[in-house]
């Protein structure tokens, strides 16, 4: 048996709204489908799983907030090892009722427990989520007051029964705006772009105080000669169709993930005090969104893909952020991250560390500059890269080595 | 197509682009990337979107002649397929 629970989509995020169900008890899945829509404070996310199985259970009803690490569904593992069961939603709770911050909340970077079941507690009315809920907290549910239907505990009672025992140095999110709402129908009613945008500031503002906090950042930057590559995009994009073509950005993608790999102390991420370098590449992008906001979601294994499938990546990446179709592991799993201003104009960027991550890298515009080459003097297209990196888990010496490996990789833009 | 038809393409194409733009309000002779905040990749899914309407390729040299309305019709009927 496994849980599927909230994911912890980044580490802004404390809650998420189950926005819908793309499967069904009994429903056979495999590791990696997307399985249900949640909404962050960001936008929608397509979640996956981490198991293969069938799904026995369904632990929270679509438009439902709950903290993260909240089981949503239990999946029993193989094929037909569970009896398919009638669809187990428990009494619907009261949006804007719920504790702000849970244990689980306060956890969302470690792998969560399994959850057991509550066996002295069984002949007490509650909902299997309710149930769970107890469970996750702590709390007895012989000693909680049900107000559901006939008594039964519902998890609004749990979380108020589990209320005296936070922890006392949790930091409080601010309450929830809406707090008398009604119950939402499902499927919940995306939020309106305002709204959206208002929460999205308040979790970039929640990350970037976090991470000019806690991380000490150094910087290095580096003027990049981007002759080679600007005649080899040319050629390239000359020759394919229209829909072939590559954009600097793929180059520079590909290649800072080279370098990553070249330079494993800078990819990764650091939690509870440790460096925990990643065994994989997943090259987070920042994109920004029309009419504000910034996400930042993964390239999977960026330094394994051919430049058109770089490009391809990337393309379809930017198209699902805008449309709101990005996955869960692509917003979880970034080892680092690229941002390029280049587009707008700016020359050198001083990029802000996404925690838990170690380092960013900031392309800046290309542009014509006069340039010495074997003693003359030419105009050549330059850029200038910037790395931020985490102080604690490296030194400048390392940084500047994984500078000075960029620089060479884009002057190879034949072996990307 | 006439100058009224290559003018509806390239509106609908700049809608598929970046569909939060309102079409009426479009300044046909500004830059599409100064007026929406278009970037690269929007060009490119510009070029891309006219290719697939028109059938004329746009080159990556030829970009800065398609970022206003106005641009992308006098390119479009200059390079009409005959």
């Amino acid at each position: 048996m496994a849980e599927f629970r909230m994911p912890s989509l980044g580490a802004d995020m404390d809650e998420g709204t189950l926005v819908s169900w793309l499967v069904g008890v009994g429903d056979h899945v495999e590791r990696g489908q997307v399985v249900a829509e949640v909404d962050t404070e960001k936008s929608v996310i397509e979640v996956e799983t981490f198991d293969t199985g069938t799904v026995s259970e369904l632990l929270v009803h679509e438009g439902e907030r709950v903290p993260v690490g909240t089981p949503l569904a239990v999946i029993a593992e193989g094929v037909g090892a569970a009896q398919p069961r009638r669809r187990a939603v428990p009494t619907r709770t009261r949006p804007g009722t719920r504790a702000t911050t849970t244990e689980a909340a306060a956890k969302p970077a470690t792998k969560p427990a399994a959850v057991p079941l509550v066996r002295g507690a069984a002949r007490v009315a509650a909902s299997p989520l309710a149930r769970r809920h107890a469970a996750a907290l702590g709390v007895d549910l012989a000693t909680v007051t049900g107000t559901g239907p006939g008594g039964a505990v519902t998890t609004s009672d749990v979380e108020t029964a589990a209320h005296p025992v936070r922890p006392a140095l949790t930091v409080e999110p601010e309450p929830a705006p809406v707090v008398d709402e009604p119950a939402p129908v499902a499927p919940v009613v995306p939020r309106s772009g305002a709204d959206r945008q208002a929460s999205m500031r308040h979790a970039v503002a929640e990350a970037m105080a976090r991470s000019k906090r806690e991380i000490p950042h150094y910087y290095l930057a580096a003027d990049v000669d981007m002759a080679h590559a600007t005649r080899w995009l040319e050629a390239h994009n000359t020759s394919v169709p229209v829909t072939e073509r590559v954009l600097v950005a793929a180059l520079q993608l590909k290649a800072t993930a080279l370098a990553l790999r070249a330079v494993p102390e800078l990819n990764g991420h650091w939690v509870d005090g440790e460096h925990r370098p990643a065994e994989h590449v997943h090259l987070g992008v920042a994109i920004a969104l029309r009419g504000g906001g910034l996400v930042a979601p993964a390239v999977h294994d960026a330094d394994r893909l051919a430049l058109p499938e770089m490009m391809a990546a990337l393309h379809d990446l930017v198209a699902r952020v805008r449309a709101g179709k990005v996955r869960s592991s692509e917003y979880a799993d970034p080892t680092a991250t690229v941002t390029n201003l280049g587009d707008q104009g700016v020359d050198v960027a001083y990029p802000v560390i996404n925690p838990p991550q170690l380092a960013m890298v900031a392309f800046g515009r290309v542009r014509e500059r006069p340039w010495a080459v074997d003693g003359m003097l030419a105009v050549r297209p330059v850029l200038t890269v910037t790395l931020a990196a985490d102080h604690r888990a490296t030194d400048g010496r390392r940084g500047a080595t994984f500078l000075a490996a960029l620089d060479d990789l884009l002057q190879r833009p034949n072996d990307l | 197509m006439d100058d009224t038809e290559l003018r509806t393409t390239v509106l609908k194409v700049l809608g598929q682009v970046a569909p939060e733009v309102d079409l009426e309000r479009v300044e046909p002779s500004e830059d599409l990337r100064e007026q929406f905040d278009l970037d690269s990749m929007d060009i490119l899914d510009l070029a891309i979107g006219l290719y697939q309407e028109t059938g004329i390729e746009v080159p990556e040299q030829d970009y800065a002649q398609v970022v206003t309305v106005d641009g992308a019709v006098a390119y479009l009927t200059a390079h009409a397929l005959h």
